[in-house]
Formats: C-alpha cells, structure tokens, sequence
C-alpha cells in the first residue's frame, strides 16, 4: 500500500478537484481585489493577504471555463507552489479528505474541458464521486501562459 | 582546528587592513617624510601577516612579510620612500587584494607573488639587513600565538632572541623602577620605551604594554630588549630620564636567556594575564603619534580576536535588517488603518493612543531606516588609489579631494552605485582632467583636481564628481551625435548647449579622439545613467568650457519606504512617487489640443504631452475626456515632462513597496504595489514609462 495523502477538495461548476494539502497556505473568504491592468483575463488582480500582495487568479478562466459570478461560497486558495504564492478563485471548498496514492489513476485525455497536463490523475472516492487532483506546478507555468496569450491574440 | 569558524572573520579583518594599508600608502606617498605613517601600515600588515599565518595562507604570509621587511627599513631611516617601492607596494597590495578574494570565493588564497617577491626583496637588498628586521619578522609570527594564550615568553620570542643573539646583537634584560612618589607612571614608562626604540627593539615586557599604558603595574617593569649599544650605555640613558628610580640591564647570553626567560615567566605568571595579542605594538604604538589610532585598531580588532573585551558595535546580519523591515512595513500598514478606524470611531482615548502610537512608530521608523544607512565611505574608500593608478598611467597629476564620504544611503543603494561611480570618476580622470602640457598652456596648475562630494538635500542624497578640466564643447557633441545618426542636422539646430551635453548619455555614444583602455570604449555612459535610473535616481551634466565639468548623480535616501501622491481614477486607486511629480493642476478641455492624433497640453510656455491613464490601463469606471476639467499630474524623467490625467488627488502619503508577487509577469508603467489604510492593494505607478 502507497502511502496516505491529504487533499483539499474544491469545486468547479460540478467537478470536484483536489490539491494536496501541504501545498495550500490557507483558504480565504472572497476578498476585496485591486485589478492589475494589462494582464491576462484570468488574472483577476491583487490581494492583500495580511501583509503580502498575492495575484489571484481564477480558476475558470485558466481552464477555459466560463467565468461565474462569485457567491457566497465562492473561496480564495493560496497555494504556494516553487516559491510562487499565488490565490485561486474557486466555487467552493469545504472538505479535506485522506486519499491513498494508489487510488489515484493516470487521468483520460479531456477531463471535464481540462487538458491532461494540468492533471495528476483522477482518483474515484466512494462510490460515485470522482476528484481531479491538479498539477500545480503546470497550472502555474509561466511558458504556457505566452503560449496562450499568442493563440488568444 | 577547525578554522572555517573564524574564516568570515578573518576575510573581514584582512579587508579591514587592506583598506587601511592602501589609505596609508596613499598618504604616505602625498605626505613620504611622515614617519608615523609608515609605523601605521607596518602595523597594519603585521597584523595582516599573523592573521594569514595563523590561518594557514602562507603565500599570504609570506608577501606580506616581504612587504614588512621594506617597510621596516624605512620605518627605521634605513631607506628613502621613492616612486619605485610605492609602486612595487602597491602591486604587492594587489596581489593581496586578489589573494583575499580568492579566498572568500572559497580559494585556497594561492597566487604566484615571485616577482612581487624578488621586487620587493631587490629593494631590501639595497641596504644591510638590520636586527629590528629579525625581530620584527620573528614578532610577527609571535603575535598570533600570543592571542591564542597568554605564554610570557614563547618559543617565537625565545627564538628571536637566540637569533639576534646569534648574528651578533646584544640581548638585554631592562629592570626599570620608578619612583614610588611619581604621579604619572605610565607616561614616565612610556618614555622609557620611547626612548629604548631609538636604539633598539623591545621585544617583550612585564606587564603587557596595554596593561603598562593603562597604569596597572605597581612601580617597576621589565623587558627584553636587542640592541648594539651596551647595557651599561643603556642604563645611563634611561637614568637620565626623570622620576627612575633604578634601573638594571644586564646583557644575557644564551645560557642566562634560557635561565632568565624561565625565571621570568614564573615570577611573573601570578601578575594579571594580559589577554590581547599586544606584541606587535609594543614598538610602534609607543614610538609615534600614532598610538591613539593604534589604541582604536586594537579595540576594533581585540574583540573580534579575544571576545573578551566590551565593545560598542555588533555585525548584524544583513538578511535579520531586512527581515526588521519587513516587519517593520507590516507594522507601519496597521498603524495606517488604526489612524482610519480611530478617525471613524471618534473615541478620544482611542485618537490619542494612536496618536502616541503614531509619533513612536515614526521614531520606530527612523531608525529602522538609519540602522540600514550606510556612510557611502565604503564605496567612496576605493577611489583615491583607483585616481592614482589611473593619473598614473595616463601621466597626469590629479588630486581627488573626497568631501561628504560620511554621507548615509540605504545599503541597497549603496550596493548598486559602485560601478556607475567608478566609471564616472574614470571618465573625468580620462576625458575631464587634461594632460599636464595642456593644463600649463591653458595657464592652470599642472595639478588637475576632481571633486568627489556627497550630500543630503531633501529626500535625496547627491553624489557629484567635478574636475576643473577643459569641459565640453557642445558643438563637439552636436557633431559627434550627427555623425553617429543619433540626431539629424534638423533636430541637432533645436538643441540647446545643456541639452546637447546631456547627449553624452545617448546609447551608442562616446567623443573620445582616441580610444584608451581606461573609458571611452563607446559603451558606458548610457549604462550609467540607466543604471541610476533604475535606482529612482538621475543623473546631469553641468559643464562650463575651459574650466571643467560636474556629473551630479541624485539617488533616493531609500528603495522600501516612499513618498507617493495617491490618486483615484473610478473606483480605481494608483500611488505616483512623489519624487518624480513636478506639479499637479487642473486643465479645461479647450486647453488640450491634438497635435498628430498626440494630445498635448501647454505648460509652462512648451507644450507636454498629456497621457490618459484610463486608456492605457483601460480602467472601466472613468474617462476623463467626458469631463470638462481634468485634474492633472506633470511627471519628469530627466528634463522631459508628461501630465498624466486622473480623476481626483487623494493625498500625499508615505508608503511601503511590495512586489507584485514572482507569478505576475512585468506590467508595463506599474513598478509595484502597496497596501493602503483601509487594507486595499495600491499599485504604485512607474513614471519612468510613460516617457521614452
């Protein structure tokens, strides 16, 4: 048996992702956020998080998913992955649960619009809830992002 | 051992003594009849020479020893300071220079010094090796044992004494006592010591020489002491001093060393131990004027060396200063908003404790600033040998006179300005200063001088570096830059003289005739002024033909704390440094007109162009050209101006610089953010972007 992990679920629309646990700083209530103009869209500004200004950026819009208006539930998680804090816009987040390595599966092409390489794997929990664990450090790949801005532009 | 703890100590002791052995030589080589200046850098390089031998840099230890045995045959009158051995001094200090820097670059501090050596030793060859020489050399190496403990007469010392005993010198064992009724004991021993280095070198005395400076000894002292006078002779002459009361010297040979030197050493051993490595001082703090910069060296050095002894300045570590910042802003953030809920709540305790806490966070800030300042002496104390080297190989007589050395900037400024400043001070050497023939037709001194000055004004600190050279003809420069493809004719007939001086900073441009190796290579002023730039500083030419020219360099006090103008646009807030705002106004639509598809705005008789920052920013809420008043700010960079048009002013305020965060990639015209009162991100705008 591989060993256990810990996993910060969230929500997306209806999915339900996960982020390891020790790669999470802390999960913030929506917070007021100063705009940073001449961006990318999905980077929805600056926050300051008890001293430190953190960019924030939403987790829909870097998926290519269509950007929601934020409720209460809606909740920032800052994670902090290569030395880089950054804040995630997400619907919801309210679960930690303990996964084990194995359980985690290499993930199919296209998960719910999502391309492979921003994915772990997928792991099946109960009996009818499946988790998509993130690859935080290629969400967070600056490369990606000039790639992305010239097909947009 | 394990030295590696003591490593870092000893890399900031040895450049410690580097600087201070090339100050000395510069002002021995201004000034070469002034003995006590040679006692200095003997001192220095002795200490230099225990310090490596200790720690193993034998090659180190070695030159340094070369260097010794030149200095002290002029210490001792045995030979003339001339050109040639301040030179070959000086490449000696090179080489150490490097060695030391190997060393901190993890080196093991090997360098080939034989010719360095065989120079240095041709020099000494010139005259008879003399007994101070051995015993100084032996000394030396005594000194750091000494610091290790407090052995009275070790094996170094007992071995020099055998030495000079051996090629023929007499060894003496001085029994001073003075008067039980003399009320100024330790100036009647300084005397004596004073006296006995006439002729002479003390090699040792009970008690230390700290402890004999310091009065603590009762009435009597002893020392071994080489000489060729008689003991006799010596007796007489410390007899003739005031206030002895007796006086004993008895010449020892090797046999009543050995029984002496034992003998000494258990009478002695229930006297207070000295702790400091004094050794090395005994001839030479004694001897001079010198002994008051002696004593502070050795407060400076002691406690590093023995930990022992109290001192009144720690080494911190840069990382905790900046870590005490950090929290400082923090701290200075909260008191912003405390100010704002007070003002709100309206509770008059509640105001006038923050007002309390107000006033202390500022003297809070005040130092947390200051303790991060430094005398731009440290940059500064490199230049006058650079100058000399320089006027040197371009035979040119230069005086660099440094005022203001003791002028504070914060270290992070100072660590940045080192470059541009020496290729400022190259280039006024180079192209300022001109040759002596020249300077004698042109009826000035044959002496050129360059001005190195720092000074506060405000909320900057100035650096200038003026010569009194031949200064700069702008037609020369309006040439050159046409020429180059700079500037068409057209443009170049707008320029005016100050302008076309400031050309001098265009990319791509140098007026050297001839190209020297030591500025002039097309390359450089440009960097320097986009290096200071990015600083937040500036930097102007003034020149006046035929009487010379003034790079004046102007750097913020501070890179984490400034004064910012804040200023709303919709519901949008942005800080603009205050240091770079002209004026702030308010302009009517019909005052801006479109000048190809730009809109400019008339101000202050030319016309300036005014940018829209909700366009470039595409803020949502706000467009200023629905308005029929438009509040402005005018920012420079340099001699150019732009009006930024804004919403509102909201006021001035002081405010602390946070990055964006590494995920973000550069935004154009925005340098950084800030946190506001009311705990809401501020992004500061970079002036610099909106002028090109």
């Amino acid at each position: 048996m591989a060993e256990d992990i810990k996993v910060i679920v969230f929500k997306l629309g209806t999915e339900e992702y996960g982020i390891e646990v020790e790669k999470v700083q802390t999960i913030e209530r929506m917070m007021p956020i100063t705009r940073v103009p001449k961006t990318f869209s999905f980077i929805k500004g600056v926050i300051n998080l008890r001293g430190v200004v953190i960019p924030v950026i939403d987790l829909r819009g870097r998926f290519g998913i269509a950007e929601a208006e934020h409720t209460d539930q809606t909740r920032v998680i800052i994670v902090n992955v290569n030395e880089m804090e950054v804040g995630f816009i997400v619907d919801s987040a309210n679960d930690v649960i303990d996964l084990n390595r194995d359980s985690i599966d290499t993930p199919p092409d296209v998960v719910g619009g999502i391309k492979a390489k921003y994915l772990d794997g997928v792991a099946k929990i109960g009996e009818d809830r499946l988790l998509i664990m993130l690859n935080l450090s290629e969400v967070l790949n600056k490369n990606e992002i000039v790639q992305l801005e010239s097909l947009e532009g | 051992m394990d030295m590696n703890q003591y490593l870092s100590m000893f890399i900031d002791e040895s450049n410690d003594h580097l600087q201070s052995l090339n100050e000395s030589m510069m002002g021995l080589e201004a000034n070469p009849e002034d003995l006590s200046i040679v006692q200095v850098i003997f001192r220095s390089a002795h200490t230099l020479k225990g310090m490596a031998a200790t720690m193993g840099f034998e090659d180190l230890a070695s030159l340094t020893h070369q260097m010794e045995n030149v200095l002290d045959l002029v210490r001792n009158n045995k030979l003339r300071m001339q050109d040639f051995i301040f030179d070959t001094l000086f490449k000696s200090l090179d080489a150490l220079e490097s060695m030391v820097e190997d060393i901190t670059g993890g080196g093991a501090g090997k360098a080939d010094v034989s010719a360095i050596v065989a120079s240095l030793q041709a020099i000494v060859r010139g005259e008879i090796p003399t007994a101070a020489g051995a015993a100084s050399e032996a000394t030396a190496a005594a000194a750091p044992k000494a610091a290790d403990a407090p052995v009275f007469l070790d094996e170094f010392q007992y071995s020099v004494l055998e030495q000079s005993l051996q090629e023929g010198h007499k060894v003496l064992y001085v029994d001073v006592a003075i008067r039980k009724d003399c009320q100024l004991k330790a100036v009647r021993a300084y005397m004596v010591f004073d006296l006995l280095e006439r002729s002479g070198e003390v090699v040792k005395s009970f008690p230390s020489v700290q402890d004999i400076e310091q009065e603590k000894f009762e009435h009597s002292f002893s020392l071994y002491y080489i000489t060729q006078k008689e003991a006799s002779e010596i007796q007489a002459m410390i007899l003739n001093l005031s206030e002895i009361e007796k006086v004993t010297a008895v010449a020892l040979d090797q046999e009543s060393l050995r029984q002496m030197g034992q003998e000494t050493v258990a009478a002695t051993s229930e006297a207070p131990a000295p702790v400091k490595a004094s050794e090395p001082a005994v001839g030479n703090g004694n001897a001079s004027p010198a002994a008051a910069a002696h004593a502070k060296e050795e407060s400076k050095a002691a406690p590093a060396r023995t930990g022992g002894a109290p001192s009144r300045t720690i080494r911190v570590d840069i990382e905790r200063l900046d870590v005490l910042m950090n929290l400082f802003s923090e701290l200075l953030i909260d008191r912003v908003r405390l100010e704002q809920l007070a003002s709100e709540v309206q509770n008059g305790d509640l105001t006038e404790t923050v007002e309390h806490m107000s006033r202390v966070s500022g003297d809070l800030q005040n130092i947390v600033m200051k303790l991060r300042m430094v005398p731009v002496d440290t940059v500064f104390n490199r230049f006058p040998r650079m100058v000399r080297d320089l006027a040197k190989s371009l035979d040119k007589k230069i005086d660099l006179v440094v005022t203001g050395a003791e002028t504070e900037l914060d270290r992070t400024v100072i660590d940045e300005i080192g470059d541009p400043l020496v290729h400022l001070l190259r280039n006024a050497v180079d192209h300022g200063v001109e040759g002596i023939q020249e300077r004698l037709a042109a009826g000035k001194s044959d002496t050129g001088t360059v001005n190195l000055r720092a000074f506060h004004s405000g909320n900057h600190v100035f650096i200038e570096i003026e010569d009194d050279g031949a200064g700069i003809n702008p037609q020369k420069i309006l040439q050159s830059a046409i020429k180059k493809g700079i500037l068409t004719q057209e443009q170049a007939s707008n320029y005016s003289d100050d302008e076309a001086i400031q050309l001098l900073f265009a990319p791509g441009f140098s007026t050297a005739e001839v190209i020297s190796d030591v500025s002039g290579r097309g390359v450089g002023l440009d960097v320097v002024k986009s290096k200071i730039t990015s600083l937040g500083g500036n930097v102007v030419i003034y020149s006046t033909q035929g009487k010379g020219t003034n790079f004046s360099v102007q750097l913020p006090l501070t890179l984490s704390i400034i004064a910012a103008m804040l200023v709303r646009l919709g519901s949008e807030k942005y800080a603009i440094p205050l240091s770079s705002i002209v004026e702030t106004g308010i302009v009517k639509q019909s005052q801006i007109r479109t000048i190809h598809g730009n809109k400019m705005l008339e101000f202050r008789n030319s016309h300036i162009p005014l940018v829209s920052l909700s366009k470039i920013f595409s803020i949502p809420d706000y467009d200023e050209s629905t308005e029929e008043e438009t509040e402005i700010v005018v920012i420079r960079k340099g001699e150019r101006l732009v009006a930024l048009a804004v919403q509102d002013f909201i006021g001035q305020n002081e405010i602390v610089i946070k990055n964006l965060g590494k995920y973000l990639p550069e935004v154009q015209g925005i340098s950084g953010a800030t946190i506001l009162g009311d705990g809401q991100v501020a992004l500061i705008i970079d002036p610099n972007a909106f002028i090109k």
